[in-house]
């Protein structure tokens, strides 16, 4: 209820033009180009260096029955880092920036505009960043045939899906941020989902609570995802891993936009 | 335009506003006049719809800010205290994204944007970024920004603040053109020169509350004489009082200041006659007429706010 009338008071107009602003702001620099290329390279060193590289000492490995190539493995999960990391750099970093320092939201709020509307135009700007990652990801993927055509548009709405879970929750907690020391943290966490999510070994192989305790955390839930479509292995469980990613989505809005407007219209 | 009865607004135990009443007219151009933390900004707040009041009336635009805050903040143009322009964006982009948000269609976005830096005078700098630009260039921005909605009330929140001269001329001369429009003005500022250039009406605020209203003119002839005599004295600072003793009747009110004594008069040749009668000499005397900045000592006192 309360949803739907939130949803109801969202303007795509106005939606569009937090977007446009960004969009601007990409044209009118150098530099965040460079932001950009870097948020790209980053999975691809990674998929080269260990999904190939150690890959070739690892030899082959069996999922669900299913036996595939080291770098195939980890392949998707590289592509699932990338859609994080895109965008998160966006509403983290750039929210953060923005919000803080360069108070573009307050001047935004002082139009018609609302909190909300301005989440979810960055979120959306967000996806877009982080899709550019991805669809460029993909197209690597499918040339070092790590996987088939097929499998890479399946995956790309995954992926826009793993960007949308993680841009929310990033956003809402870069509204909960005191300042960059707090990025620390963020990097810290971030990187140990990296390393522990099903990325490099699968879960099956950790010890049960551990397992467990994966299983709770998100990044685990975008790997799986994103690897079942990419290898054409579907399950039902899949479902569990897109509603896990769609409360991050949402939850996330809320939360952040419930901040947006306590911290900038008190 | 504005209308408020008993507008309060606290922050946690502090009130920064407390019951202030208050009515703005079509094509008034309304100041709010006071020291430091007296609560014209967390006024402007409420105005322009991004603060909710803690407690009493207010309407704005004959709408209530918090059912309507969208659709009167779509009718007013606000220019914060502190310049909150885009940095990433050129100076035309900053008007035209900021357009975007009212709606407006990219052509006439564009459209609004030339005709708006040409008002302000930046057109040569349309296509630079905003860094560069002096103070008083953003300032303009700012206000060009404020009206690329053309809208009927626009909230100016110290808007000459740490500009030269030369950039508070130019910008009280644009806005006097708004005005003539027919653009209703509300600003807040704390010197009393911009007050009496801008405003046909105002208030003046101290602790949160409103401790005098009316025109500049009226405030001066309630709250001042029409001449101040402006004495010095030779014998150094600490013998002003004594002096002011002894200037006790010469005019309405007699305050002495660490390095003058201002006598508050009628007439000052008359006043400076009485002083020499009575056997003053002073080191100087300054016959001025009576300005706001007197009416604001004397209702805000001399104490330093910050």
């Amino acid at each position: 209820m309360m949803t739907t009338l939130v949803v109801s008071r969202v303007s795509p107009n106005r939606v569009g033009a937090v977007v446009n602003r960004n969009v601007g702001a990409l044209r009118s620099g150098p530099a965040y180009w460079i932001v950009l290329v870097s948020g790209f390279f980053e999975p691809l060193l990674y998929l080269l260096s260990i999904g190939v590289g150690v890959g070739a000492l690892v030899g082959n490995l069996t999922v669900g029955g299913r036996t595939m190539e080291y770098a195939s493995f980890v392949a998707p999960a590289m592509l699932a880092v990338s859609a994080m990391s895109g965008a998160l750099s966006e509403t983290t970093f750039n929210f953060f920036f923005k919000l803080k320092y360069m108070k573009t939201f307050e001047a935004v709020l002082a139009t018609p505009v609302r909190p909300i509307e301005i989440a979810v135009g960055e979120l959306i700007w967000a996806i877009v960043r982080g899709s550019v990652y991805t669809a460029i990801f993909l197209v690597v993927m499918v040339a070092l045939g790590l996987t088939s055509p097929v499998g890479a548009l399946a995956a790309f709405p995954a992926t826009v899906l793993v960007g949308l879970g993680f841009g929310g929750v990033g956003m809402a907690i870069s509204t909960l941020m005191r300042g960059w020391q707090d990025f620390d943290l963020l990097s810290t966490g971030q990187f140990a989902l990296f390393l522990f999510s099903g990325t490099f070994s699968p879960v099956q192989n950790y010890p049960a609570g551990l397992e467990i305790l994966i299983q709770v955390t998100p990044l685990y839930h975008a790997v799986e995802l994103v690897r079942g479509l990419c290898i054409g292995v579907i399950e039902p469980s899949m479902l569990v891993h897109v509603a896990y990613l769609a409360a991050m989505a949402v939850g996330g809005l809320w939360f952040a936009a419930r901040r947006l407007e306590k911290t900038l219209c008190e | 335009m504005i209308f408020a009865r008993g507008l309060v607004k606290r922050f946690g135990d502090f009130t920064a506003v407390d019951g202030i009443d208050l009515e703005v007219a079509p094509g008034e151009a309304f100041g709010f006049l006071g020291p430091n933390g007296a609560g014209k900004s967390s006024t402007m707040r409420m105005i322009g719809c991004v603060s909710v009041p803690t407690a009493g009336e207010l309407r704005i635009l004959g709408m209530d800010p918090v059912r309507d805050g969208t659709r009167i903040r779509a009718r007013l143009g606000v220019c914060p205290q502190l310049d909150n322009l885009d940095p990433d964006l050129t100076v035309r982009e900053n008007l035209t994204t900021y357009a975007r948000y009212f709606g407006l269609s990219r052509a006439e976005s564009r459209r609004r944007a030339d005709e708006l830096l040409e008002f302000v005078q930046l057109s040569d700098r349309a296509g630079g970024k905003v860094e560069p630009l002096s103070g008083g260039m953003k300032r303009r921005l700012t206000i060009a920004r404020a009206m690329v909605n053309e809208p009927d009330v626009v909230l100016l929140d110290e808007p000459t603040t740490g500009l030269d001269p030369q950039a508070r001329h130019l910008l009280w001369e644009r806005l006097f053109r708004l005005k003539q429009r027919g653009t209703t003005l509300v600003l807040t500022t704390h010197y009393m020169d911009e007050a009496e250039q801008l405003c046909d009406r105002l208030v003046v605020m101290d602790g949160g509350r409103i401790v005098a209203e009316g025109s500049p003119r009226a405030l001066i002839e309630t709250y001042s004489t029409p001449e101040v005599l402006e004495l010095r004295f030779p014998d150094g600072l600490d013998a002003n009082p004594q002096y002011a003793a002894r200037l006790e009747g010469v005019g309405k009110r007699v305050d002495p200041l660490p390095d003058r004594v201002l006598v508050y008069v009628e007439d000052g040749d008359v006043a400076l006659a009485e002083v020499h009668r009575r056997g003053l000499t002073p080191s100087s005397a300054l016959v001025r007429r009576s300005t706001l900045e007197d009416v604001f000592l004397h209702l805000t006192g001399r104490t330093l706010v910050d």
